[in-house]
């Protein structure tokens, strides 16, 4: 019981600040409201007992991705004021058929049928996890890591000050 | 004399079993544990702070060669009181067109991360809030957490000054982040486990020459260098700068608020000097901590303090650096640095020099360490430099012949 | 007593519709990329439920979503890059005043 309590606070949490960030007007309070999904999200990976994604989720999202969307916000500032709309003109067909979408999927997880496993979580997961990334799924762990720096050169070329 | 029974751990069980004989169920008891728990380290927290401020202030007094607060009870103890009381009686603003539901969380938001700290810091044996099992990778979670509170700090006081130790303040703690994370890592590559208690427990071997800070002295020194830029504390204060920014993303707070940033930077500082004690000093190890696991907590303090000590030491005797340096030192020295620390001690513990002795091992980790160090110090006389001084002068003054 | 698996996907579903709905309604190309980090958690969410109800002795669960995890930060430093690098050509960053290739 508790544990479902504390499962429909979260996710309740979740969905509003999600809701708050693509329906502020003020970009920034979008961002805040960002970090406040991820943070939920973050609670529910505790709740699944994977503490490893739990603190990179925290690390990664709110430390990197939304603090650089503060920034990139912070820097294009005063080109979009909350005065000019910040949703188009197709924004309640989108939010109506987006409903009936997750209607539609929400119907479908209903009816789909699991075969839950019993087994509990090991407790050197996060060593199994290390262990994959370096026997089994090493080429992926390759890939990503050229996509990374890949990404880091394209950021700097692309945001840099063109000085001459 | 059998002392053993003098340790705090089980005096956790003695609570639980007490509530469980009360007619709580031992589910119920845990929960109520944990709550009283976190009062007991919060309010330990806070208090604690009255403490470090006069005992920084101190130290910064006898080292400018001054006496430091003096008046209100004795050794001006009771200075920080009679501040606090004085910054609780002070006027509330809010800056006009502040974002008001930002700026008012802002300093909570500052605050808590920090508490939050005192989860995974092991005061003794087990004596630890919440032994998780990513410990390390917790504590830098949390400061991604400071980060954003000190932005919005700097965002919704509609100020420039604010906003520029705001973006200050990003770029400084995002980028000392990763010689943090990495310096923190080796140890936990050495110890196999990123569990607090157990990186303390790793240790305990050789009678105190098991601490890491003997074998790993360039980590430690990269440690501390992030550890001065995380805690925002000379010569990394760029972010509140007064003779450049004025005070950085807190100038538009006044009163209680002002005094939850203070609280979250003296409490931040000793966290950090707690997680410096416990990674690289060995935490609650000392001599007779087994039989006496009492010790534990005074050895973990009196680390903790030599630690704390060591800031306030090094903030009251540099200058602070430039922003354009505070950047190299990080990306070309500091970093690169802890990369290449992690991979030759990642291949001294894979060659395995223990089995043929116990000390080949220190010794091949000391010989790396000690090239990293050399290597830094040639880094930093390059990457430092700055570009070279004019060869003619705008202006020449004119000399008086006599 | 424990939380049925069904609740974690119907919670992704919801955070994923919301994220949809941030992509395609918006105006502001960074709100956009909002839309998408929240998609992205969606999935996230919904690897890791899965991993801890059907397979939680394979930590290749995890592994899939820490790739998700790298992929999603390299794709926001080069988007948010591509829009300071637009931002400063164009004075702008409204997806539909970018329509310079329209034939």
């Amino acid at each position: 019981m508790a544990l479902q309590a504390i499962f429909l606070l979260v996710s309740a949490f979740t969905l509003l600040m999600a809701l708050g960030a693509v329906l502020a007007r003020n970009l920034f309070h979008a961002a805040l409201f960002l970090v406040g999904a991820f943070f939920g999200v973050s609670v529910l990976y505790f709740l699944l007992e994977a503490e490893f994604l739990a603190i990179a989720q925290i690390i990664i999202y709110i430390g990197a991705i939304a603090t650089l969307i503060v920034f990139a916000i912070m820097l294009s500032r005063g080109m979009m004021g909350p005065e000019a709309g910040q949703h188009n003109r197709y924004a309640p067909f989108a939010a109506l058929a987006l409903f009936f979408l997750f209607l539609l999927v929400a119907w479908l997880f209903n009816i789909a049928r699991f075969e839950y496993s019993e087994q509990a979580v090991a407790p050197d997961a996060i060593a199994q996890i290390g262990r994959a990334f370096v026997t089994t799924y090493v080429v992926p762990f390759e890939v990503a890591s050229i996509l990374l720096v890949v990404a880091l050169i394209g950021a700097i070329m692309l945001a840099r000050e063109r000085t001459s | 004399m059998d002392l053993s029974f003098l340790d705090l751990y089980p005096l956790g069980q003695l609570f639980l079993d007490a509530l469980v004989g009360m007619g709580f169920t031992p589910q119920a008891a845990k929960v109520i544990g944990w709550f009283v728990g976190a009062v007991i380290l919060l309010l330990f927290g806070i208090n604690l702070v009255i403490g470090l401020i006069w005992l920084e202030r101190k130290i910064a007094a006898r080292i400018q060669n001054r006496l430091g607060p003096n008046r209100v009870g004795p050794f001006g103890l009771l200075q920080t009181i009679a501040d606090a009381l004085k910054l609780l009686t002070k006027e509330d603003i809010t800056p006009f067109e502040a974002d008001r539901l930002t700026y008012n969380l802002a300093p909570a938001l500052a605050v808590f991360p920090v508490l939050m700290a005192f989860a995974v810091i092991p005061f003794a044996d087990r004596v630890i809030g919440s032994d998780i099992n990513v410990g390390v990778l917790y504590l830098i979670a949390l400061g991604a957490i400071a980060t954003t509170a000190t932005l919005m700090a700097g965002w919704a006081s509609n100020n420039k000054f604010a906003l520029v130790g705001g973006f200050r303040t990003v770029a400084q703690l995002l980028s000392y982040e990763i010689p943090l994370a990495m310096a923190m890592l080796i140890p936990v590559m050495m110890a196999g486990t990123m569990r607090m208690n157990g990186l303390a427990q790793a240790q305990g071997q050789f009678w105190g020459l098991g601490w890491y800070v003997w074998v790993l002295p360039a980590a430690f020194l990269i440690f501390l260098t992030a550890v001065l830029a995380e805690g925002e504390r000379a010569p990394f204060d760029l972010l509140e700068a007064e003779s450049e920014i004025v005070a950085g993303f807190n100038i538009e707070y006044s009163g209680m608020k002002f005094a939850w940033f203070f609280l979250g930077f003296f409490l931040n500082s000793f966290v950090l000097s707690a997680i410096a004690a416990t990674v690289f000093l060995g935490g609650w190890q000392g001599p007779f901590v087994e039989q006496v696991p009492i010790l534990g907590v005074v050895y973990f303090f009196g680390k903790t303090m030599f630690m704390y000590y060591v800031l306030a030491w090094i903030r009251a005797t540099f200058p602070r650096v430039r922003v354009d340096q505070m950047m190299d030192l990080c990306w070309k020295v500091l970093v690169p640095l802890a990369l290449v620390l992690f991979m030759l001690v990642a291949i001294v513990l894979k060659l395995n020099l223990s089995a043929i002795h116990p000390v080949a091992e220190g010794a091949a980790l000391l010989l790396v360490n000690i090239v990293v160090i050399a290597l830094g110090t040639w880094m930093m006389g390059r990457a430092l430099r700055g570009p070279a001084p004019l060869a003619k002068r705008a202006f020449t003054p004119e000399i008086p012949r006599l | 007593m424990t939380i049925p698996l069904t609740w974690y996907l119907i919670l992704s579903a919801a955070l994923f519709a919301i994220g949809l709905f941030g992509v395609l309604a918006r105006r502001n190309a960074i709100a956009i990329l909002i839309g998408v980090e929240l998609m992205l958690n969606a999935v996230n969410v919904n690897i890791l439920a899965f991993w801890r109800y059907i397979r939680p002795d394979d930590p290749s669960g995890q592994v899939f979503a820490i790739i998700v995890l790298t992929v999603a930060a390299a794709e926001a430093a080069v988007g948010l890059a591509l829009f300071i690098s637009i931002y400063r050509t164009r004075r702008s960053i409204n997806v539909d005043h970018l329509d310079a290739l329209k034939g």
